[in-house]
């Protein structure tokens, strides 16, 4: 393997693995509702950019972090109850609007209150890079895989070993049912709304010192988190990180080797062709309309 | 037994032609009619967009991308190769006609969400190639565009281009309303009531799906074509995903499966950016709460609304 | 003439067997019905004669043309229509233009022609539309014709899907129960629907669970469960089948 290669495929494993927590935010709302919540990269952005600010006034990073998630989770759970439940009768068309409308709306909120320039924030734990077999990884790096494996594993005992936590999935699997035996649904909606926005949010602060945060990242990020959990296979968690480290790897690879100035579409053929050729996306279920 | 929406098709288009023709003598200055002519060009992508999303029930997330290329197809033959404004127009509207077609296959399989994020999908490469090809299309920064002429004669005051712009919505808004109430309408209308049952009915659903897809295609480059010839200056910011969903909102806002609901709604959301600077200054903030707010309290749109409520009261 | 030949037809969902290895011949201009308990494969069979599903295995002849794994729209101009146990209407459109639907593939649909409605097109929409209004008036909805679809009550509805499957004049109407959640009265005029569409000349595969409605109409009754043929026969032949009743007792209905 050349160092080269070795290079990509690190820095293609580092931000796929971002995709994969905003992948997973999708996962979990479509999962609840059935909505794929157009609005998720706000949330990215909202991590990164509310940092920022919130640090700006003077709190310690892990506080102005922590400020963040919260407000990204504030606003998410706003979205499910004051748009999202109001239209659940309605059409796909009216939903996706809906949420894109969210989207464009908090986009512009974020360029008014805070600002429309670039910032970075400081790296967790320095700059000093890390020499592997002739590549270089910064420590940054660590942090955003150590951070995304953290939050799998939690993910995963959440919705396995959790009564709240299956009753989650139970509720996506089959909805009537899970109403039936007590389970109170639109709890788990705001619930899924929360957890969607703090993953988004989380994603979002773990890239901002590798990559500036600005009041407009949330379209890019969003739909390469989408693509991550088309990839993988919509509403499935596992699919979700896999889709985003395969997204985050082919990237790294066309912008290495083909044309960085190419690589943003690199994600999107990727996706194009999932959606064309393997609808149901690596681990997805495939259903079927009954008439 | 003669029927209503025959009637109120003309009569409607009357309205509309005699609003064109004596908003001229209201008009105060250039800057008004600068919006006018924009609102009419914006008017002529939604038509087509609401005969895709509104009739057949088929979203675009990225339509931009085909006025943004109808516009570029039509500035480079016209300034890089020297062609006549009307050939590189019509060459435009082939290319971006072809192009519709090729991707309207694979891409209306999907359907809702996913439809949706591959329109999408679309429109951010369409702009990201016109960000990249900074040979043909000036990149970032943008090209010049030399002005319209046809057979010599150079279209270069704002009444001239505010009647072509006029005269092209009130040709296509007739065109799309003879599409809507033929077999060939009814057949689009199904497929978005009930594909299964038009499908039974003999309706080849994706056969129509791609003939809407590249008949929206198409007028959304015409209109752009127009605009890159009249505003003179193009930037890939005109494909961009923020002009995709300006379209949209624009035909959600006037009301879906209403083509002079569009019309309307391309007008409003033309000129208050213009108007009002609370608008100008939050465009995004904007755009983003009149999507919520129709479709959460309106989803049926300003124009179908208003007629419902007025049927209501004259009883 | 046998019209509709279903040869050795299975579906699986799954490890579900929905239909089983189905031999089962439709007898042209006959009313044929097929009943059997929830979830015995009867809408499955009709979605598979249409198109809506590929068979797994097996093979629908209608007029000794092989039909399997046809597209949907082409069965119209073949002569094949039906209807749908949850109604699937044009919600978007008017009564009138719901029944025109139907008439598709008798229209005129030239794009360039439809674009400029050209005197062809005013021509073929009027016969479209007089045939329309004929066929409601039929089922007794001529005052609805520029109501909303969506305006009108259940049974309504499912009136007015029969209008519009007999709109394209098919050889063979799949009914999928038509009177399924109409009372009594409303349950009377689909049986008289049902034999003027058979005196009119048309074959009719009627899937429904009211047995006074079956046992009136029906020349022929097949009868499945499980996604198997239990019996078939005249309506006589099907009430003394014994496999048949202890079937019914058995399953509670
Ligand atoms: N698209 C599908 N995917 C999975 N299973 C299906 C599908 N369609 C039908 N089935 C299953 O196949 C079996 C047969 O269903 P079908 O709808 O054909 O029954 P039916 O005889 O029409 O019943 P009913 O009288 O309730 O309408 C059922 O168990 C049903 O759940
Ligand atoms: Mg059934």
């Amino acid at each position: 393997m050349s160092s080269e290669f070795l290079q990509f495929l690190l820095s293609g494993i580092t931000v796929g693995a971002i995709y994969a927590l905003v992948g997973l935010g999708f996962s979990i709302i479509y999962n609840a509702s059935h909505v794929i919540n157009f609005a998720q990269g706000e949330f990215v952005m909202i991590g990164g950019m509310g940092t920022v600010f919130i640090a700006s006034i003077g709190v310690p990073f892990p506080v102005a972090m922590a400020g963040a998630v919260l407000l990204a989770v504030v606003i998410g759970i706003s979205l499910q109850k004051l748009a999202i439940e109001r239209a659940r009768e309605a059409s796909v068309v009216t939903i996706i609007i809906i949420t894109i409308g969210a989207s464009i709306f908090l986009r512009g909120l974020a360029g008014i209150i805070w600002d429309r320039n670039f910032h970075s924030l400081p790296a967790f734990s320095g700059e000093q890079p890390i020499h592997v077999a002739g590549a270089v990884i910064v420590p940054q790096s660590l942090w955003i895989l150590g951070v995304t494996v953290a939050v799998a594993v939690a993910l995963f005992v959440f919705f396995n070993r959790t009564m709240i936590g299956r009753a989650m999935l139970g509720t996506a699997h089959n909805p009537l049912a899970a109403k039936l035996v007590g389970v109170n649904t639109n709890n788990i909606l705001i619930l899924s709304f929360a957890l969607a926005a703090a993953l988004g949010a989380v994603g979002g602060i773990l890239i901002a010192p590798m990559a500036p945060t600005h009041y407009q990242v949330g379209i890019m990020l969003g739909l390469k988190g989408f693509s991550a959990a088309i990839v993988g296979g919509l509403g499935s968690g596992p699919g979700a990180m896999v889709g985003g480290l395969l997204v985050g790897v082919a990237e790294a690879m066309a912008a290495g080797y083909i044309s960085s100035n190419y690589k943003d579409v690199v994600a999107f053929v990727l996706i194009l062709l999932v959606l064309f050729f393997m609808p149901s996306g690596l681990f997805g279920k495939r259903d079927s309309e009954r008439v | 037994m003669k029927k209503p929406t025959v009637v109120s098709r003309y009569a409607g288009v009357f309205v509309l032609a005699t609003v064109i023709a004596v908003l001229p003598l209201l008009l105060p200055n250039s800057f008004y009619f600068d919006v006018a002519i924009n609102g009419g060009i914006a008017a002529i992508v939604c038509v087509g967009l609401n005969l895709l999303i509104g009739y057949a029930g088929q979203i675009s997330l990225g339509h931009a991308g085909f006025f943004a290329l109808g516009a570029y197809s039509s500035a480079i033959l016209t300034d890089n190769y020297g062609w006549p404004p009307i050939a590189s127009l019509s060459t435009g509207l082939f290319v971006v006609g072809l192009l519709a077609f090729v991707i309207a296959r694979p891409i209306l399989r999907l359907k809702g969400h996913y439809l949706a994020m591959a329109t999408l999908g679309m429109g951010i490469i369409i702009s990201i190639v016109l960000n990249q090809e900074v040979n043909l299309t000036g990149g970032p920064d943008g090209m010049p565009v030399s002005a319209f002429s046809v057979f010599g004669w150079e279209v270069n005051s704002e009444l001239a281009w505010y009647w072509i712009v006029g005269g092209s919505l009130i040709v296509i808004v007739l065109l799309a309303l003879n599409l809507i109430d033929s077999a060939v309408g009814r057949a689009l209308r199904a497929v978005h009531g009930s594909e299964v049952a038009a499908q039974v009915a003999g309706i080849d659903s994706t056969r129509y799906k791609i003939l809407i897809f590249v008949v929206s295609a198409v007028m959304a480059a015409y209109a752009g074509s127009l605009f890159a010839h009249y505003t003179g200056f193009l930037t890939p910011s005109e494909g961009g995903f923020f002009r995709s969903i300006e379209f949209v909102t624009m035909v959600v806002l006037g009301g879906m499966a209403s083509v002079f609901g569009s019309v309307i709604g391309a007008a409003i959301l033309t000129a208050l950016p213009q108007f009002l600077t609370v608008f100008h200054d939050y465009e995004h903030v904007m755009f983003g709460l009149v999507m919520m707010l129709t479709m959460i309290f309106m989803p049926k749109g300003l124009l179908p609304s208003l007629r419902n409520w007025i049927s209501k009261n004259s009883l | 003439m046998s019209l509709l030949e279903i040869k050795g037809l299975s579906k699986f969902f799954g490890g579900l067997h929905a239909v089983q290895n189905l031999e089962y011949t439709v007898e042209s201009g006959k009313v044929h019905s097929i009943i059997g308990p929830n979830g015995a494969g009867k809408t499955t069979l009709f979605n598979i004669v249409t198109g809506v599903y590929p068979p797994s295995s097996g093979k629908a002849i209608f007029e000794a043309q092989d039909i399997t794994g046809l597209p949907i729209h082409r069965l119209a101009s073949l002569g094949l229509s039906r209807s749908f146990q949850n109604l699937q209407v044009f919600y978007n459109m008017t009564v009138m233009e719901n029944v025109m639907v139907g008439r598709h593939r008798h229209c005129q649909k030239g794009f360039l022609q439809s674009l400029l409605h050209t005197p062809s097109i005013t021509r073929s929409d009027e016969e479209a539309r007089h045939q329309a209004a004929e066929l409601l008036a039929w089922v007794g909805l001529e005052a609805y014709a520029t109501a909303h679809a969506n305006s009108l009550p259940y049974g309504a509805l499912k009136r007015m899907e029969i209008a519009r499957a007999m709109a394209s004049e098919p050889k063979l109407l799949l009914l999928d129960e038509p009177a399924a959640g109409l009372n009594n009265k409303e349950t009377q005029e689909i049986d008289e629907l049902i034999r003027q569409i058979s005196n009119r000349g048309v074959t009719v595969i009627l899937v429904e669970h009211d047995m006074r409605l079956v046992m009136g109409v029906s020349d022929h009754i097949l009868v499945m469960d499980h996604g198997q043929k239990l019996a078939e026969g005249s309506a006589e032949e099907i009430r003394e089948n014994p496999n048949v009743i202890a079937a019914y007792l058995g399953s509670g209905a």
